[in-house]
């Protein structure tokens, strides 16, 4: 008996730690979204406009700082506050559509590696693993490069390489739904070889691609963080949070909170993002607990 | 046509397209790249104005320099964290190398660098926020990337030593009488060190990316700040030269994992044979 209450109270417990691990990100990261989308409502100042009587104000609870400056001022006297709301834009915006793509992509490769295997699947699988093997920054900086810093740039740079964890995982599905009875049945009724990807093994493969795609955002999130801040993302005159800290690096020992902040940012969103991931994996598929 | 400037005028144009090489066509321009190559030649830096090889022979000492000692540094820490959590799972110490590795995995290096600067730096000036002159300055730059690269180790240290404490042999090991410790360190963490290897190609990936980052950070003058300021500078043969040596390490490395794969697990061995 005593054990079984023990089991009950720890199981109450762990019931409790999985919706606290829900809820706080889910909060911070519709936040996050909301804040994107209504950033020109809620900034108190234009994320361009400069003001020079205004460089350099610390946050407001630093002495000096001022309450229309919450955050404080950079070097031209732009609103931090004003340019970290702003600056979730663009991660939201990259983020979305990098996940986007690279799911699409991951997955059609890997559903056709998966059901068709021999050749196709050894051609599939080896660019793969090569595609994991190529440090995606350096692959990143140069096209940013030689195509120039844009927002389809950094897309396309982040886009290149990053369909290969989702090909990898869907094919390791797509490998093991091939030998089911349905899919046999499927076959047997005459069920064509595209017909019985998209209407018997892609509905399977979901869920395992749900997960691997929230847990990816944090992922995407920090490549944009990290390209903008080498000066390779966005262009400068648009915030964006890597951009950021960025501009506060040789300030550092004047005004921290230029890169403080923006650089918490993205660890919130993606520590909360990470959460998530692990959240709906645990719920979905915990099978894939060594993602 | 990125070097031109508002004064630019036709036959300066004209001149520098000489000196560069680029009034043959493509194909030529490759053939003479390739030609040089063999020689070891990878062509002069445009802003620079030194050969390339030059240039990446002084940075690369220093990128190693930085690489090996972060690598030794996580790889340590990840071992024993790893390993200690595992020994007890959902315990205290379990917990908190996980907690550890979220919120690692979570901060930007670059963010951790700068603010591992204003802290250690700025606020108590205890340790040097650039430069490789004495071994203080190594304490920030190493630090930040170990910290980088310790949460993707720690994770597959841990579940593979998880894995491997749940077979017969380890059951056995103790049956035998072998004290904790021998089983834990000798037994087990052999064996669980081989699922990790075959990821060290990603690692080195990961190495290098972290490099790029944190080098540009601390300005370390490695590999990774040449590939930036190259970048930054459009200065095409230092950025082509780069790429062709980090490419070429990527390759050089995988090959290495595999060897060492074979010749650490047996079981490859036979299975090919």
């Amino acid at each position: 008996m005593a054990r079984g209450e023990r089991d009950n109270g720890s199981a109450r417990r762990a019931r409790i730690m999985m919706q606290v691990t829900f809820i706080v990100p889910v909060v911070i990261l519709a936040l996050f979204v909301l804040t994107a989308i209504f950033a020109p409502v809620i900034a108190p100042h234009l994320p361009t406009k400069t003001s020079m009587p205004h460089r350099l104000l610390p946050p407001f609870f630093v002495e000096g700082g001022s309450t229309a400056y919450l955050l404080g001022t950079d070097l031209v006297g732009r609103d931090i506050l004003s340019r970290v709301l702003y600056g979730a834009r663009i991660s939201l915006s990259v983020s979305l559509l990098v996940i986007f793509i690279t799911g699409a992509v991951g997955t059609i490769v890997g559903i056709i590696a998966g059901y068709m295997g021999g050749t196709t699947d050894t051609i599939i699988m080896r660019t793969t693993d090569a595609s994991l093997a190529i440090p995606q920054i350096l692959i990143a900086l140069l096209l940013a490069v030689t195509l120039g810093p844009s927002f389809k740039t950094i897309v396309l740079a982040l886009s290149i390489l990053g369909w290969a964890p989702y090909a990898r995982l869907i094919r390791g599905e797509a490998l093991r739904l091939r030998e089911a009875d349905f899919v046999a049945q499927a076959r047997i009724i005459g069920s064509s070889s595209l017909r019985t990807m998209i209407v018997h093994i892609f509905p399977n493969v979901v869920n395992p691609l749900i997960v691997i795609a929230t847990m990816m955002v944090g992922l995407v999130i920090l490549m944009e963080a990290a390209l903008s801040y080498l000066g390779a993302g966005i262009p400068p005159t648009t915030p964006s949070w890597g951009g950021m800290v960025s501009d506060g690096r040789n300030l550092i020992d004047r005004a921290w909170w230029i890169s403080f902040f923006p650089g918490l940012a993205i660890g919130l969103v993606v520590l909360s993002g990470n959460f998530l991931g692990d959240w709906i994996r645990d719920k979905l598929d915990p099978r894939l607990r060594q993602l | 046509m990125l070097m031109r400037t508002a004064t630019s005028t036709e036959e300066d144009i004209t001149n520098i397209k000489k000196q560069l090489g680029l009034d043959k066509s493509p194909p030529e321009q490759y053939w003479i790249f390739v030609r040089s190559l063999t020689r070891g030649d990878l062509g002069k830096s445009l802003t620079k104005r030194r050969p390339v090889t030059e240039m990446m022979g002084e940075a690369l000492p220093k990128s190693l320099e930085l690489g090996l000692s972060s690598f030794a540094v996580s790889m340590l820490a990840s071992l024993l964290l790893g390993v200690l959590a595992a020994r007890k799972r959902d315990g205290l110490l379990d917990n908190g190398v996980k907690f550890l590795a979220i919120l690692g995995q979570a901060m930007p290096g670059f963010w951790v660098g700068i603010v591992a600067i204003f802290i250690f730096s700025v606020y108590w000036p205890l340790f040097p926020a650039g430069g490789t002159g004495s071994l203080a300055c190594f304490v920030l730059p190493v630090f930040t990337l170990s910290f980088y690269l310790l949460p993707g180790m720690m994770r597959l240290i841990r579940s593979s030593m998880l894995d491997v404490l749940d077979t017969e042999y380890i059951k056995l090991a103790r049956i035998k009488g072998l004290s904790e410790r021998v089983v834990i360190w000798k037994h087990a963490l052999r064996n669980a060190l081989i699922a990790p290897l075959t990821t060290a190609g990603i690692l080195f990936a990961n190495l290098i990316a972290g490099e790029v980052i944190i080098e540009t950070v601390f300005n370390w003058p490695g590999v990774g700040r040449l590939t930036v300021e190259g970048l930054v500078a459009r200065d095409f043969p230092l950025v082509q030269g780069v790429t062709l040596m980090l490419a070429g390490l990527v390759l050089l490395v995988n090959l290495l994992v595999d060897v060492l794969y074979a010749y650490v697990d047996p079981q490859i061995r036979y299975q090919r044979s």
